[in-house]
């Protein structure tokens, strides 16, 4: 296999991780109130700045800003959930669909208030930043650590959704609300706790972003959480597995035009992201690997 | 409702509404060709506009349910288009190499550019409606985002065509606000007669239940595409203007952030309510240029549109079916 070829796969393996990051989310909060949260790209945002200043401040122990950034996430999708989503919950679907998108378009702006439109370059410690020749490849110790972070996250939330008690109840809330409801099961935590669960998730993938690219922008979140909300689409809206799957799969797809296309054609990778979600809709709505809901009158 | 009963006493026949309106609208077209300023005449007409895409958004999402954000991207398409047209020919070959050698020589007025705009923008939005229509709501939403993106980064690099992220500059300043003014009347009394019209009524069947509908015979399919694409061409209208007043169209003229204001004020107007709309654009129009000097001199930039999404979630929150709902308040609707 040739260095470039391998080069590119660990850019797919990369992307695709920030991609899976954030599309368990959508699927998880898609799953107990049946929304497309706008809003989740932007905890990405959050999770950027947070860290940032954490690292500002040097005296966080670099192990622990993860977990700081990771609660902080926690509590800023479940305020979000509080202050926006809650009051409407069981109004028509299109009222969600304008408060999630009103939720995004506030706290883009607040970041904007309060950070300027200014982009802040993003550093992380040296150790990460180091390069290793493995062969003909160069590899920055960040492109490891990202992929191996999101697949130790994937299995604790798949751990999570399966095995305990709080995860079953989100999936019969996912099943069927009502019965899930006549059971005794919480639905306000349920619905808190897939919001919670999905906000620390966005939140690291804004620190593994920052890391990977270097710069944060208030604005940066939105773009990125409407691919990652392709790749949920790709892996069939629902189950958590299917999302990560998804996120690896918009990766490399996504790296693959950029590295194998013509140069000037890079330009369009979002025109090619976008369209391969117009498409796959068409014929596979339900996605590659969701089963399609039965609708009743 | 009879002519005489005391509930419609109040209320205005159609016909004295359209009068008044277009007195309105001449009226305020004279002051200000008389007595305003430049700035106060690209408001207004910034304002028309505004209210144009309100009400061709409250058709397209309003009447028939569906939940399209794709306004911008057709918005962009029919500015485009209009602006192959009506571009000085003498600076084309410079600005615009990439057009082919039919458009060189050629210098159209406005309205034709505009209507060829309109045109372009319809039949891509009849394109694409055929298969995006059929999704569900959500990914509708989603779907049409993404179009947006698609036609901006269309819109970036087709460099000899758009001059990509520097944008064409001296298009001519050639929309007069009598124009506009004429087109906001036409479209508001366009889609007045649609909603309430067999086709509008069937369209709102098609809101309010779907399997309903198409249960009574009625191709929701086919309105949901009517609708999508009278919209889509009203938007490449508007789009197609929108550059004619203030001389310069970037890429990213119309983006993400105009969508979520056209909904806001469609939601807030009352999701199917043309006046509200017309009301709603108005106040949004007027509201954020009125916040404009309080951002600036604050030097908090971003301000306005925290205020528009907040208001928005209130709406929302405490008049889910923003301020008229389905209805038109002050005229009569029959």
């Amino acid at each position: 296999m040739s260095g470039y070829l391998l080069q590119q796969i660990v850019n797919g393996l990369t992307l695709g991780s920030l991609y899976a990051l954030v599309a368990i989310g959508f699927s998880l909060i898609y799953g107990v109130v049946r929304l497309v949260n706008f809003a989740h790209g932007d905890l990405m945002m959050i999770g950027a700045f947070l860290t940032l200043a954490l690292v500002a401040g040097g005296e966080v122990a670099w192990a622990i800003v993860p977990l700081i950034v990771m609660a902080g996430g926690f509590v800023a999708g479940g305020a979000i959930e509080r202050l926006a989503f809650k009051s409407i919950r069981g109004a028509p679907m299109i009222t969600g669909f304008i408060v999630t998108l009103s939720a995004s378009v506030a706290i883009q702006n607040l970041g904007l208030m309060i950070l300027g439109d200014q982009p802040r370059n993003f550093l992380f410690p040296s150790v990460f930043r180091e390069r290793l020749e493995i062969g003909p490849v160069s590899l920055g110790v960040i492109d490891l650590a990202i992929p191996a972070a999101t697949l130790l996250l994937v299995a604790a939330v798949v751990a999570f959704v399966q095995r305990t008690r709080l995860g079953i109840a989100m999936r019969a809330v996912s099943e069927n609300p009502l019965a899930a409801r006549l059971m005794g099961i919480s639905l306000d935590r349920a619905v808190l706790v897939a919001f919670g669960l999905g906000g620390a998730l966005a939140a690291v993938a804004g620190l593994f972003w920052g890391g990977k690219f270097g710069q944060i922008d208030p604005l940066m979140g939105f773009v990125p959480g409407l691919k990652a909300f392709v790749a949920t689409i790709i892996g069939g809206v629902g189950s958590v597995g299917g999302a990560a799957l998804g996120g690896y799969i918009l990766g490399f797809a996504e790296v693959a035009f950029v590295g194998f296309m013509p140069a000037e054609y890079a330009g369009y990778r979002d025109a090619f992201v976008f369209g391969l979600l117009i498409l796959i809709l068409l014929v596979r709505p339900q996605g590659l690997f969701g089963r399609e809901e039965e609708q009743r009158a | 409702m009879t002519a005489g009963s005391p509930a419609s006493s109040r209320r205005l026949s159609q016909l004295q509404a359209l009068v008044l309106l277009a007195v309105l609208l001449a009226g305020g077209v004279a002051l200000l060709e008389a007595f305003g300023s430049g700035y106060h005449r690209t408001l207004a007409a910034l304002t028309l506009i505004n209210v144009m895409l309100a009400v061709s958004l409250t058709m397209t999402n309003g009447f028939t349910g569906l939940f399209s954000l794709g306004h911008p991207a057709f918005m962009t398409l029919g500015a485009y288009v209009a602006i192959a047209f009506t571009y000085p020919a003498g600076r084309k070959s410079f600005a615009m190499p990439d057009l082919p050698a039919f458009f060189s020589g050629i210098e159209w007025p406005l309205p034709a550019g505009a209507l060829i705009g309109a045109i372009a923008a319809a039949a891509a939005a009849r394109i694409v409606g055929i298969s995006v229509l059929r999704l569900k709501v959500h990914y509708l939403a989603v779907a049409t985002l993404g179009l947006i993106i698609i036609v901006e980064t269309l819109a970036l690099n087709l460099d000899g065509l758009t001059r990509g992220g520097r944008g064409l500059t001296g298009i001519p300043r050639s929309a007069e606000l009598w124009l506009i003014a004429l087109c906001t009347l036409l479209v508001i009394v366009g889609c007045w007669r649609l909603k309430h019209a067999s086709v509008g009524r069937a369209m709102l069947a098609v809101r309010e239940n779907e399997m309903a509908a198409r249960c009574f015979g009625i191709d929701a399919v086919r309105l949901k595409v009517t609708a999508f694409v009278l919209g889509a061409g009203i938007a490449g209208f508007c789009g197609a203007l929108l550059p004619h007043v203030v001389a310069v169209m970037t890429p990213n003229s119309f983006g993400l952030m105009l969508a979520f204001n056209l909904v806001a004020m469609v939601v807030v107007g009352g999701q199917g309510s043309i006046l509200g709309a017309v009301f709603a654009a108005l106040a949004f129009s007027l509201g954020t240029e009125g916040l404009r000097p309080v951002e600036e001199s604050l030097g908090l930039y971003g301000l306005t549109q925290v205020v528009v999404a907040v208001v928005l979630i209130l709406v929302l929150i405490w008049r889910p079916k923003g301020l008229f709902g389905l209805d038109e308040p002050l005229v009569e609707t029959r």
